[in-house]
Protein backbone atom coordinates (compact mmCIF):
# COMPACT_ATOMS: atom_id res chain seq x y z
CA UNK A 1 0.00 0.00 0.00
CA UNK A 2 1.16 3.52 -0.75
CA UNK A 3 1.34 6.38 1.67
CA UNK A 4 -1.74 7.82 0.04
CA UNK A 5 -3.80 5.49 2.14
CA UNK A 6 -2.29 7.16 5.15
CA UNK A 7 -4.07 10.41 4.35
CA UNK A 8 -7.78 10.77 4.79
CA UNK A 9 -10.08 10.89 1.76
CA UNK A 10 -12.24 13.53 3.33
CA UNK A 11 -11.63 15.71 6.31
CA UNK A 12 -14.26 18.00 7.68
CA UNK A 13 -12.93 20.81 9.84
CA UNK A 14 -15.02 22.88 12.24
CA UNK A 15 -18.13 22.86 10.09
CA UNK A 16 -20.93 25.17 11.19
CA UNK A 17 -24.37 25.48 9.71
CA UNK A 18 -27.31 27.30 11.18
CA UNK A 19 -30.81 28.05 10.00
CA UNK A 20 -31.49 31.44 11.54
CA UNK A 21 -31.00 31.01 15.26
CA UNK A 22 -31.20 27.25 14.97
CA UNK A 23 -27.73 25.69 14.99
CA UNK A 24 -28.01 22.55 12.85
CA UNK A 25 -24.31 21.67 12.89
CA UNK A 26 -21.97 23.08 15.48
CA UNK A 27 -18.21 22.76 15.09
CA UNK A 28 -18.31 19.32 13.48
CA UNK A 29 -14.94 17.82 12.59
CA UNK A 30 -14.09 14.33 11.42
CA UNK A 31 -12.06 12.38 8.92
CA UNK A 32 -13.05 9.68 6.50
CA UNK A 33 -10.52 7.15 5.24
CA UNK A 34 -10.54 5.22 1.97
CA UNK A 35 -12.83 2.22 2.13
CA UNK A 36 -14.20 3.13 5.52
CA UNK A 37 -17.86 3.19 6.49
CA UNK A 38 -18.72 5.95 8.92
CA UNK A 39 -22.11 5.90 10.60
CA UNK A 40 -23.80 9.03 11.90
CA UNK A 41 -26.51 8.29 14.46
CA UNK A 42 -28.72 10.47 16.58
CA UNK A 43 -32.33 11.33 17.18
CA UNK A 44 -34.38 13.11 14.56
CA UNK A 45 -33.56 16.79 14.35
CA UNK A 46 -30.04 16.28 15.60
CA UNK A 47 -28.49 17.61 12.38
CA UNK A 48 -27.46 14.32 10.75
CA UNK A 49 -29.03 14.99 7.38
CA UNK A 50 -27.99 18.63 7.41
CA UNK A 51 -24.41 17.53 7.95
CA UNK A 52 -24.68 15.10 5.04
CA UNK A 53 -26.17 17.74 2.76
CA UNK A 54 -23.52 20.25 3.78
CA UNK A 55 -20.73 17.78 3.00
CA UNK A 56 -22.29 17.05 -0.38
CA UNK A 57 -22.47 20.77 -1.14
CA UNK A 58 -26.24 20.75 -1.32
CA UNK A 59 -26.31 23.32 1.47
CA UNK A 60 -23.98 26.28 1.79
CA UNK A 61 -22.03 26.03 5.04
CA UNK A 62 -21.62 29.03 7.34
CA UNK A 63 -18.00 28.29 8.18
CA UNK A 64 -15.57 25.40 8.16
CA UNK A 65 -13.81 23.32 5.57
CA UNK A 66 -14.69 20.16 3.68
CA UNK A 67 -11.35 18.98 2.32
CA UNK A 68 -11.56 16.22 -0.26
CA UNK A 69 -8.65 14.37 -1.82
CA UNK A 70 -9.62 13.84 -5.48
CA UNK A 71 -8.77 10.87 -7.67
CA UNK A 72 -5.82 12.85 -9.00
CA UNK A 73 -4.66 13.55 -5.43
CA UNK A 74 -5.46 17.24 -5.34
CA UNK A 75 -6.93 18.47 -2.10
CA UNK A 76 -9.91 20.72 -2.72
CA UNK A 77 -12.17 22.48 -0.27
CA UNK A 78 -15.70 21.65 -1.34
CA UNK A 79 -17.10 24.42 0.84
CA UNK A 80 -15.39 27.00 -1.35
CA UNK A 81 -15.01 25.11 -4.65
CA UNK A 82 -16.75 26.40 -7.76
CA UNK A 83 -20.17 25.01 -8.42
CA UNK A 84 -19.05 23.52 -11.73
CA UNK A 85 -16.23 21.62 -10.01
CA UNK A 86 -18.47 20.45 -7.19
CA UNK A 87 -21.24 19.27 -9.50
CA UNK A 88 -18.71 17.41 -11.61
CA UNK A 89 -17.32 15.62 -8.55
CA UNK A 90 -20.83 14.76 -7.38
CA UNK A 91 -21.48 13.07 -10.71
CA UNK A 92 -18.21 11.19 -10.86
CA UNK A 93 -16.34 10.55 -7.64
CA UNK A 94 -19.25 10.91 -5.26
CA UNK A 95 -22.59 9.25 -4.88
CA UNK A 96 -25.65 10.21 -2.90
CA UNK A 97 -28.29 7.67 -1.92
CA UNK A 98 -31.49 9.33 -0.79
CA UNK A 99 -33.83 8.02 1.83
CA UNK A 100 -36.70 8.07 -0.65
CA UNK A 101 -35.69 6.41 -3.89
CA UNK A 102 -38.14 8.70 -5.66
CA UNK A 103 -35.89 11.66 -4.89
CA UNK A 104 -32.82 9.94 -6.25
CA UNK A 105 -34.24 8.26 -9.34
CA UNK A 106 -35.74 9.54 -12.55
CA UNK A 107 -39.14 7.96 -12.12
CA UNK A 108 -40.25 8.56 -15.72
CA UNK A 109 -37.25 6.79 -17.22
CA UNK A 110 -36.50 3.07 -17.32
CA UNK A 111 -34.10 1.32 -14.98
CA UNK A 112 -31.47 1.14 -17.73
CA UNK A 113 -31.65 4.87 -18.41
CA UNK A 114 -31.34 5.56 -14.69
CA UNK A 115 -28.17 3.52 -14.45
CA UNK A 116 -26.74 5.02 -17.63
CA UNK A 117 -27.41 8.66 -16.77
CA UNK A 118 -24.11 9.40 -15.06
CA UNK A 119 -22.17 7.72 -17.86
CA UNK A 120 -24.04 9.74 -20.48
CA UNK A 121 -23.37 12.90 -18.49
CA UNK A 122 -19.68 12.03 -18.76
CA UNK A 123 -19.98 11.76 -22.53
CA UNK A 124 -20.58 8.04 -23.09
CA UNK A 125 -22.47 7.98 -26.40
CA UNK A 126 -22.55 4.32 -27.32
CA UNK A 127 -25.95 2.75 -26.72
CA UNK A 128 -24.67 -0.82 -26.78
CA UNK A 129 -22.04 -0.36 -24.08
CA UNK A 130 -24.42 1.71 -21.95
CA UNK A 131 -26.88 -1.14 -22.10
CA UNK A 132 -24.30 -3.78 -21.24
CA UNK A 133 -23.16 -1.74 -18.26
CA UNK A 134 -26.74 -1.34 -17.09
CA UNK A 135 -27.31 -5.11 -17.33
CA UNK A 136 -24.14 -5.80 -15.32
CA UNK A 137 -25.22 -3.41 -12.61
CA UNK A 138 -28.75 -4.74 -12.41
CA UNK A 139 -27.23 -8.12 -11.76
CA UNK A 140 -24.86 -6.68 -9.17
CA UNK A 141 -27.80 -5.28 -7.20
CA UNK A 142 -29.89 -8.43 -7.64
CA UNK A 143 -32.52 -7.06 -10.00
CA UNK A 144 -33.60 -9.37 -12.82
CA UNK A 145 -31.99 -8.21 -16.12
CA UNK A 146 -35.32 -8.42 -17.96
CA UNK A 147 -36.55 -5.51 -15.84
CA UNK A 148 -34.06 -3.17 -17.58
CA UNK A 149 -36.73 -1.40 -19.64
CA UNK A 150 -39.28 -1.14 -16.83
CA UNK A 151 -40.04 2.10 -15.06
CA UNK A 152 -38.87 2.36 -11.44
CA UNK A 153 -42.44 2.91 -10.29
CA UNK A 154 -43.21 -0.70 -11.16
CA UNK A 155 -40.45 -1.72 -8.74
CA UNK A 156 -40.89 -2.52 -5.07
CA UNK A 157 -39.42 -0.15 -2.47
CA UNK A 158 -36.41 -2.38 -1.91
CA UNK A 159 -35.74 -2.71 -5.64
CA UNK A 160 -35.99 1.04 -6.11
CA UNK A 161 -33.43 1.53 -3.37
CA UNK A 162 -31.12 -1.03 -4.97
CA UNK A 163 -31.55 0.64 -8.34
CA UNK A 164 -30.60 3.93 -6.75
CA UNK A 165 -27.44 2.36 -5.37
CA UNK A 166 -26.55 0.92 -8.79
CA UNK A 167 -27.14 4.29 -10.41
CA UNK A 168 -24.69 5.87 -7.98
CA UNK A 169 -22.02 3.18 -8.13
CA UNK A 170 -21.88 3.01 -11.92
CA UNK A 171 -19.13 5.64 -12.13
CA UNK A 172 -17.16 3.83 -9.39
CA UNK A 173 -17.35 6.69 -6.91
CA UNK A 174 -14.84 6.97 -4.09
CA UNK A 175 -17.34 8.26 -1.54
CA UNK A 176 -21.02 7.43 -1.25
CA UNK A 177 -23.24 9.36 1.13
CA UNK A 178 -26.36 7.56 2.27
CA UNK A 179 -29.26 9.19 4.04
CA UNK A 180 -31.28 6.53 5.88
CA UNK A 181 -30.82 4.00 3.05
CA UNK A 182 -33.06 1.44 4.73
CA UNK A 183 -35.68 3.83 6.08
CA UNK A 184 -39.24 2.88 5.24
CA UNK A 185 -38.41 -0.67 4.18
CA UNK A 186 -39.70 -3.72 6.01
CA UNK A 187 -37.27 -5.67 8.14
CA UNK A 188 -36.52 -8.59 5.82
CA UNK A 189 -35.95 -6.23 2.89
CA UNK A 190 -33.74 -4.09 5.13
CA UNK A 191 -31.58 -7.07 5.98
CA UNK A 192 -31.11 -7.97 2.33
CA UNK A 193 -30.28 -4.40 1.40
CA UNK A 194 -27.78 -4.14 4.23
CA UNK A 195 -26.06 -7.32 3.05
CA UNK A 196 -25.90 -5.90 -0.45
CA UNK A 197 -24.50 -2.56 0.65
CA UNK A 198 -21.90 -4.32 2.77
CA UNK A 199 -20.85 -6.51 -0.13
CA UNK A 200 -20.68 -3.64 -2.66
CA UNK A 201 -18.78 -1.37 -0.33
CA UNK A 202 -16.20 -4.09 0.19
CA UNK A 203 -15.97 -5.09 -3.48
CA UNK A 204 -15.54 -1.59 -4.79
CA UNK A 205 -13.62 -0.22 -1.83
CA UNK A 206 -15.84 2.84 -1.49
CA UNK A 207 -15.85 5.01 1.57
CA UNK A 208 -19.34 5.60 2.94
CA UNK A 209 -21.05 7.98 5.28
CA UNK A 210 -24.32 6.44 6.41
CA UNK A 211 -26.83 8.54 8.28
CA UNK A 212 -29.30 6.47 10.26
CA UNK A 213 -31.37 6.58 13.39
CA UNK A 214 -31.33 2.81 13.55
CA UNK A 215 -28.49 1.50 15.75
CA UNK A 216 -28.94 -1.97 14.26
CA UNK A 217 -28.15 -0.64 10.80
CA UNK A 218 -25.21 1.27 12.21
CA UNK A 219 -23.85 -1.82 13.96
CA UNK A 220 -24.08 -3.90 10.77
CA UNK A 221 -22.66 -1.39 8.33
CA UNK A 222 -20.40 1.06 10.06
CA UNK A 223 -16.79 0.63 11.08
CA UNK A 224 -16.89 3.83 13.03
CA UNK A 225 -19.74 5.78 14.58
CA UNK A 226 -20.45 9.41 15.37
CA UNK A 227 -23.29 10.25 17.75
CA UNK A 228 -24.93 13.61 17.15
CA UNK A 229 -27.20 15.57 19.38
CA UNK A 230 -28.47 19.11 18.85
CA UNK A 231 -26.01 19.70 16.05
CA UNK A 232 -22.96 18.56 18.00
CA UNK A 233 -20.94 15.38 17.90
CA UNK A 234 -21.18 14.08 21.46
CA UNK A 235 -19.25 10.87 21.01
CA UNK A 236 -17.28 9.13 18.27
CA UNK A 237 -15.40 5.87 18.08
CA UNK A 238 -15.29 2.33 16.76
CA UNK A 239 -18.82 0.98 16.34
CA UNK A 240 -18.59 -2.03 18.62
CA UNK A 241 -16.70 -0.14 21.28
CA UNK A 242 -19.15 2.73 21.23
CA UNK A 243 -22.25 0.58 21.31
CA UNK A 244 -20.95 -1.86 23.91
CA UNK A 245 -19.45 0.72 26.19
CA UNK A 246 -21.11 4.09 25.65
CA UNK A 247 -19.49 6.92 27.60
CA UNK A 248 -21.71 9.91 27.01
CA UNK A 249 -25.04 10.03 28.82
CA UNK A 250 -26.94 10.57 25.58
CA UNK A 251 -25.28 7.61 23.89
CA UNK A 252 -26.11 5.47 26.90
CA UNK A 253 -29.74 6.55 26.60
CA UNK A 254 -29.73 5.82 22.88
CA UNK A 255 -28.23 2.36 23.32
CA UNK A 256 -30.50 1.45 26.21
CA UNK A 257 -33.63 2.53 24.34
CA UNK A 258 -33.15 -0.01 21.52
CA UNK A 259 -35.86 -2.63 21.65
CA UNK A 260 -34.64 -6.17 21.78
CA UNK A 261 -37.00 -8.98 21.03
CA UNK B 1 -42.08 56.29 -56.52
CA UNK B 2 -42.43 58.91 -53.83
CA UNK B 3 -46.12 59.08 -54.44
CA UNK B 4 -46.38 55.33 -54.13
CA UNK B 5 -44.45 55.30 -50.86
CA UNK B 6 -46.68 57.90 -49.27
CA UNK B 7 -49.65 55.93 -50.50
CA UNK B 8 -48.19 52.84 -48.79
CA UNK B 9 -47.61 54.67 -45.54
CA UNK B 10 -51.18 55.88 -45.45
CA UNK B 11 -52.49 52.46 -46.39
CA UNK B 12 -51.58 50.90 -43.02
CA UNK B 13 -54.35 50.91 -40.48
CA UNK B 14 -54.92 54.35 -38.94
CA UNK B 15 -53.95 54.66 -35.29
CA UNK B 16 -51.45 51.80 -35.37
CA UNK B 17 -47.67 52.08 -35.43
CA UNK B 18 -45.76 50.42 -38.27
CA UNK B 19 -45.61 46.72 -37.38
CA UNK B 20 -48.22 46.94 -34.59
CA UNK B 21 -45.72 47.26 -31.72
CA UNK B 22 -44.57 50.67 -30.52
CA UNK B 23 -41.00 51.79 -31.16
CA UNK B 24 -39.80 51.26 -27.59
CA UNK B 25 -41.03 47.68 -27.63
CA UNK B 26 -39.37 47.03 -30.96
CA UNK B 27 -36.14 48.47 -29.57
CA UNK B 28 -36.34 46.10 -26.61
CA UNK B 29 -36.96 43.19 -28.97
CA UNK B 30 -34.06 44.17 -31.20
CA UNK B 31 -31.71 44.32 -28.23
CA UNK B 32 -32.79 40.81 -27.26
CA UNK B 33 -32.32 39.63 -30.85
CA UNK B 34 -28.83 41.14 -31.06
CA UNK B 35 -27.87 39.38 -27.87
CA UNK B 36 -29.33 36.12 -29.16
CA UNK B 37 -27.34 36.42 -32.38
CA UNK B 38 -24.19 37.14 -30.40
CA UNK B 39 -24.62 33.96 -28.31
CA UNK B 40 -25.95 31.32 -30.72
CA UNK B 41 -28.53 29.04 -29.10
CA UNK B 42 -28.72 30.99 -25.84
CA UNK B 43 -32.26 31.84 -24.74
CA UNK B 44 -32.56 35.56 -24.12
CA UNK B 45 -35.46 36.63 -21.91
CA UNK B 46 -37.56 39.51 -23.19
CA UNK B 47 -40.73 41.34 -22.19
CA UNK B 48 -43.30 39.54 -24.29
CA UNK B 49 -46.32 41.65 -25.23
CA UNK B 50 -49.93 40.75 -25.70
CA UNK B 51 -50.61 40.17 -29.36
CA UNK B 52 -54.06 40.18 -30.94
CA UNK B 53 -54.19 36.38 -31.02
CA UNK B 54 -53.78 33.71 -28.36
CA UNK B 55 -50.55 32.24 -27.06
CA UNK B 56 -49.64 29.19 -29.03
CA UNK B 57 -50.67 30.78 -32.32
CA UNK B 58 -47.31 32.35 -33.02
CA UNK B 59 -47.15 35.40 -30.78
CA UNK B 60 -43.39 34.96 -30.25
CA UNK B 61 -42.66 34.69 -33.95
CA UNK B 62 -44.91 37.65 -34.68
CA UNK B 63 -43.13 39.86 -32.18
CA UNK B 64 -39.75 38.95 -33.68
CA UNK B 65 -41.12 39.59 -37.17
CA UNK B 66 -42.58 42.93 -36.07
CA UNK B 67 -39.20 43.92 -34.62
CA UNK B 68 -37.18 43.18 -37.76
CA UNK B 69 -39.64 43.98 -40.55
CA UNK B 70 -39.01 47.06 -42.70
CA UNK B 71 -41.14 48.68 -45.35
CA UNK B 72 -39.03 47.18 -48.16
CA UNK B 73 -39.24 43.62 -46.87
CA UNK B 74 -41.06 40.93 -48.79
CA UNK B 75 -42.88 38.69 -46.35
CA UNK B 76 -43.74 35.02 -46.65
CA UNK B 77 -45.67 33.20 -43.93
CA UNK B 78 -45.98 29.43 -43.83
CA UNK B 79 -47.71 27.01 -41.53
CA UNK B 80 -46.73 23.33 -41.84
CA UNK B 81 -45.05 24.24 -45.11
CA UNK B 82 -48.21 25.67 -46.67
CA UNK B 83 -48.88 29.31 -47.51
CA UNK B 84 -52.64 28.92 -47.53
CA UNK B 85 -53.48 27.50 -44.08
CA UNK B 86 -55.42 29.47 -41.45
CA UNK B 87 -52.48 30.46 -39.27
CA UNK B 88 -50.35 31.53 -42.24
CA UNK B 89 -53.17 33.46 -43.89
CA UNK B 90 -54.16 35.37 -40.77
CA UNK B 91 -50.59 36.28 -39.78
CA UNK B 92 -49.79 37.40 -43.32
CA UNK B 93 -52.95 39.52 -43.45
CA UNK B 94 -52.10 41.00 -40.04
CA UNK B 95 -48.68 42.19 -41.22
CA UNK B 96 -50.06 43.50 -44.48
CA UNK B 97 -52.55 45.61 -42.51
CA UNK B 98 -49.93 46.74 -40.00
CA UNK B 99 -47.03 47.43 -42.39
CA UNK B 100 -48.37 47.21 -45.92
CA UNK B 101 -45.27 45.29 -47.00
CA UNK B 102 -45.27 43.15 -50.13
CA UNK B 103 -45.97 39.47 -49.60
CA UNK B 104 -45.03 36.46 -51.62
CA UNK B 105 -45.40 32.71 -51.62
CA UNK B 106 -42.07 32.25 -53.38
CA UNK B 107 -39.31 31.29 -50.96
CA UNK B 108 -36.64 32.77 -53.26
CA UNK B 109 -38.33 36.19 -53.42
CA UNK B 110 -38.99 36.58 -49.70
CA UNK B 111 -36.60 38.53 -47.49
CA UNK B 112 -38.43 37.61 -44.31
CA UNK B 113 -40.15 34.27 -43.72
CA UNK B 114 -42.17 33.49 -40.62
CA UNK B 115 -42.73 29.79 -40.22
CA UNK B 116 -44.54 27.31 -38.07
CA UNK B 117 -43.35 23.68 -38.06
CA UNK B 118 -41.32 23.69 -41.29
CA UNK B 119 -38.19 25.00 -42.95
CA UNK B 120 -38.78 25.70 -46.67
CA UNK B 121 -37.38 23.07 -49.05
CA UNK B 122 -35.80 25.70 -51.31
CA UNK B 123 -32.38 26.50 -49.82
CA UNK B 124 -32.27 29.93 -48.20
CA UNK B 125 -29.68 32.48 -49.20
CA UNK B 126 -27.70 35.22 -47.50
CA UNK B 127 -29.79 38.20 -46.49
CA UNK B 128 -32.93 36.20 -45.81
CA UNK B 129 -34.34 35.91 -42.29
CA UNK B 130 -36.30 32.89 -41.10
CA UNK B 131 -38.47 33.44 -38.01
CA UNK B 132 -39.67 30.38 -36.10
CA UNK B 133 -42.68 30.24 -33.79
CA UNK B 134 -41.62 28.39 -30.64
CA UNK B 135 -44.01 26.93 -28.05
CA UNK B 136 -41.46 25.65 -25.47
CA UNK B 137 -37.95 27.05 -25.87
CA UNK B 138 -36.30 25.01 -23.11
CA UNK B 139 -34.93 21.68 -24.43
CA UNK B 140 -34.47 20.33 -20.91
CA UNK B 141 -37.97 21.24 -19.72
CA UNK B 142 -39.51 17.76 -19.60
CA UNK B 143 -36.39 16.38 -17.98
CA UNK B 144 -35.92 19.07 -15.35
CA UNK B 145 -38.96 21.12 -14.36
CA UNK B 146 -37.08 23.80 -12.39
CA UNK B 147 -36.11 26.85 -14.44
CA UNK B 148 -33.31 27.74 -11.99
CA UNK B 149 -31.85 24.29 -12.48
CA UNK B 150 -32.09 24.26 -16.28
CA UNK B 151 -30.36 27.64 -16.46
CA UNK B 152 -27.58 26.23 -14.31
CA UNK B 153 -27.36 23.19 -16.57
CA UNK B 154 -26.99 25.45 -19.60
CA UNK B 155 -24.40 27.55 -17.82
CA UNK B 156 -22.33 24.47 -16.98
CA UNK B 157 -23.08 22.63 -20.25
CA UNK B 158 -24.55 19.69 -18.35
CA UNK B 159 -26.39 18.12 -21.22
CA UNK B 160 -25.95 14.42 -20.45
CA UNK B 161 -29.55 14.08 -19.37
CA UNK B 162 -30.71 14.82 -22.93
CA UNK B 163 -29.06 11.59 -23.99
CA UNK B 164 -31.06 9.82 -21.28
CA UNK B 165 -34.17 10.73 -23.24
CA UNK B 166 -32.71 9.45 -26.51
CA UNK B 167 -31.58 6.27 -24.69
CA UNK B 168 -35.15 5.81 -23.52
CA UNK B 169 -36.40 6.20 -27.09
CA UNK B 170 -34.14 3.40 -28.29
CA UNK B 171 -34.95 1.20 -25.29
CA UNK B 172 -38.68 1.53 -25.86
CA UNK B 173 -38.90 1.71 -29.66
CA UNK B 174 -35.65 0.31 -30.99
CA UNK B 175 -34.65 3.59 -32.61
CA UNK B 176 -34.55 7.28 -31.73
CA UNK B 177 -38.25 8.00 -32.00
CA UNK B 178 -38.06 11.74 -31.37
CA UNK B 179 -39.50 12.88 -34.68
CA UNK B 180 -39.85 16.62 -34.26
CA UNK B 181 -38.30 19.36 -32.12
CA UNK B 182 -35.09 17.35 -32.22
CA UNK B 183 -32.47 18.47 -29.68
CA UNK B 184 -29.41 20.07 -31.28
CA UNK B 185 -26.14 21.51 -30.04
CA UNK B 186 -25.53 24.97 -31.49
CA UNK B 187 -22.01 26.16 -32.18
CA UNK B 188 -20.69 23.38 -29.94
CA UNK B 189 -22.06 25.09 -26.86
CA UNK B 190 -25.77 25.55 -26.23
CA UNK B 191 -28.40 22.84 -26.37
CA UNK B 192 -31.35 24.14 -28.35
CA UNK B 193 -34.87 23.15 -29.30
CA UNK B 194 -35.41 23.88 -32.96
CA UNK B 195 -39.18 24.43 -32.48
CA UNK B 196 -41.53 21.66 -33.63
CA UNK B 197 -40.04 21.22 -37.09
CA UNK B 198 -39.80 17.58 -38.24
CA UNK B 199 -36.34 16.11 -37.80
CA UNK B 200 -36.23 16.02 -41.61
CA UNK B 201 -35.60 19.78 -41.41
CA UNK B 202 -33.04 19.68 -38.61
CA UNK B 203 -30.00 19.30 -40.93
CA UNK B 204 -31.14 22.44 -42.81
CA UNK B 205 -30.31 24.53 -39.75
CA UNK B 206 -26.67 23.52 -40.02
CA UNK B 207 -24.48 26.11 -41.79
CA UNK B 208 -27.55 27.83 -43.20
CA UNK B 209 -26.83 31.04 -45.09
CA UNK B 210 -29.90 32.77 -43.66
CA UNK B 211 -30.32 34.29 -40.21
CA UNK B 212 -32.63 32.12 -38.12
CA UNK B 213 -34.54 33.72 -35.25
CA UNK B 214 -36.73 31.89 -32.74
CA UNK B 215 -39.45 33.59 -30.72
CA UNK B 216 -41.43 32.10 -27.84
CA UNK B 217 -44.17 34.50 -26.78
CA UNK B 218 -45.68 32.72 -23.82
CA UNK B 219 -42.30 31.64 -22.43
CA UNK B 220 -40.79 35.07 -23.17
CA UNK B 221 -37.59 33.86 -24.82
CA UNK B 222 -35.76 34.73 -28.03
CA UNK B 223 -32.86 32.75 -29.44
CA UNK B 224 -31.03 32.65 -32.72
CA UNK B 225 -28.81 30.72 -35.08
CA UNK B 226 -26.68 33.21 -37.03
CA UNK B 227 -25.74 32.46 -40.66
CA UNK B 228 -23.18 29.69 -41.17
CA UNK B 229 -23.37 28.32 -37.64
CA UNK B 230 -22.76 24.71 -36.75
CA UNK B 231 -25.93 22.93 -35.59
CA UNK B 232 -25.42 19.33 -34.57
CA UNK B 233 -28.26 16.93 -33.67
CA UNK B 234 -27.56 14.77 -30.62
CA UNK B 235 -27.29 11.04 -31.20
CA UNK B 236 -25.51 7.85 -30.19
CA UNK B 237 -22.42 6.42 -31.88
CA UNK B 238 -24.28 3.21 -32.70
CA UNK B 239 -27.62 4.93 -33.39
CA UNK B 240 -26.73 7.93 -35.55
CA UNK B 241 -29.15 10.72 -36.36
CA UNK B 242 -31.42 9.86 -39.28
CA UNK B 243 -34.17 11.73 -41.10
CA UNK B 244 -37.55 10.41 -42.13
CA UNK B 245 -38.01 8.39 -45.31
CA UNK B 246 -41.17 7.72 -47.31
CA UNK B 247 -42.18 4.69 -49.36
CA UNK B 248 -43.17 6.87 -52.33
CA UNK B 249 -42.31 10.14 -54.05
CA UNK B 250 -44.60 13.17 -54.08
CA UNK B 251 -47.72 12.17 -56.03
CA UNK B 252 -47.99 15.59 -57.63
CA UNK B 253 -44.45 16.69 -58.46
CA UNK B 254 -42.46 13.47 -58.08
CA UNK B 255 -40.04 14.97 -55.57
CA UNK B 256 -38.14 12.41 -53.53
CA UNK B 257 -36.09 14.89 -51.52
CA UNK B 258 -38.83 16.85 -49.75
CA UNK B 259 -40.93 16.33 -46.61
CA UNK B 260 -44.10 14.49 -47.59
CA UNK B 261 -47.54 14.52 -45.99
CA UNK B 262 -49.63 11.39 -46.19
CA UNK B 263 -53.16 11.97 -47.46
CA UNK B 264 -55.79 9.28 -46.99
CA UNK B 265 -57.93 9.04 -50.12
CA UNK B 266 -60.58 6.45 -49.31
CA UNK B 267 -61.40 3.77 -46.77
CA UNK B 268 -59.84 1.01 -48.88
CA UNK B 269 -56.23 1.84 -48.07
CA UNK B 270 -55.83 4.37 -50.86
CA UNK B 271 -53.32 7.09 -50.01
CA UNK B 272 -51.00 9.57 -51.59
CA UNK B 273 -47.92 11.44 -50.45
CA UNK B 274 -47.59 15.12 -51.28
CA UNK B 275 -45.00 17.77 -50.53
CA UNK B 276 -45.79 19.66 -47.35
CA UNK B 277 -44.04 22.72 -48.85
CA UNK B 278 -46.71 23.99 -51.28
CA UNK B 279 -44.43 26.56 -52.91
CA UNK B 280 -41.73 23.97 -53.62
CA UNK B 281 -44.24 21.52 -55.05
CA UNK B 282 -45.86 24.19 -57.25
CA UNK B 283 -42.49 25.40 -58.50
CA UNK B 284 -41.49 21.88 -59.49
CA UNK B 285 -44.76 21.30 -61.30
CA UNK B 286 -44.33 24.61 -63.12
CA UNK B 287 -40.92 23.36 -64.23
CA UNK B 288 -42.59 20.30 -65.73
CA UNK B 289 -42.02 17.68 -63.06
CA UNK B 290 -44.89 15.27 -62.65
CA UNK B 291 -45.84 12.69 -60.07
CA UNK B 292 -47.89 9.52 -60.02
CA UNK B 293 -51.25 11.29 -59.66
CA UNK B 294 -50.63 14.72 -61.14
CA UNK B 295 -52.95 16.33 -63.64
CA UNK B 296 -51.25 18.12 -66.56
CA UNK B 297 -49.83 21.40 -65.23
CA UNK B 298 -51.87 24.51 -65.94
CA UNK B 299 -50.45 27.95 -65.33
CA UNK B 300 -53.03 29.54 -63.07
CA UNK B 301 -51.79 33.06 -63.77
CA UNK B 302 -52.45 32.57 -67.49
CA UNK B 303 -56.15 31.83 -67.03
Amino acid sequence: MTNLDQTPLLSVEALNKSFGRQMACRDVSFELWPGEVLGIVGESGSGKSTLLNAIAGRLAVDSGKVLYRTGSNDIIDLASASEAQRRHLMRTEWGFVQQHARDGLRMTFSAGANIGERLMALGDKHYGTLRDTALDWLQAVEIAPERIDDLPRTFSGGMQQRLQIARNLVTRPRIVLMDEPTGGLDVSVQARLLDLIRRLVQEHNVACIVVTHDLGVARLLAHRLMVMRRGQVVEAGLTDQLLDDPQHAYTQLLVSSVLSV
Amino acid sequence: MTAQQSYQASATLAGYNFGFLDEQTKRMLRRAILKAVAIPGYQVPFGSREMPLPYGWGTGGMQVTAAVIGSKDVLKVIDQGADDTTNAVSIRRFFVRMTNVATTEKTREATLIQTRHRVPETPLSEGQILVYQVPIPEPLRWLEPRETETRKMHALSEYGVMHVKLYEDIAQHGHISTAYDYPVLVNGRYLMRCSPIPKFDTPKLHMNAALQLFGAGREKRIYAVPPYTEVKPLDFDDHPFEIERWPEDCALCGAHDSFLDEVILDDKGGRMFVCSDTDYCGERRAAGHTGRMSAPYKDEAAE
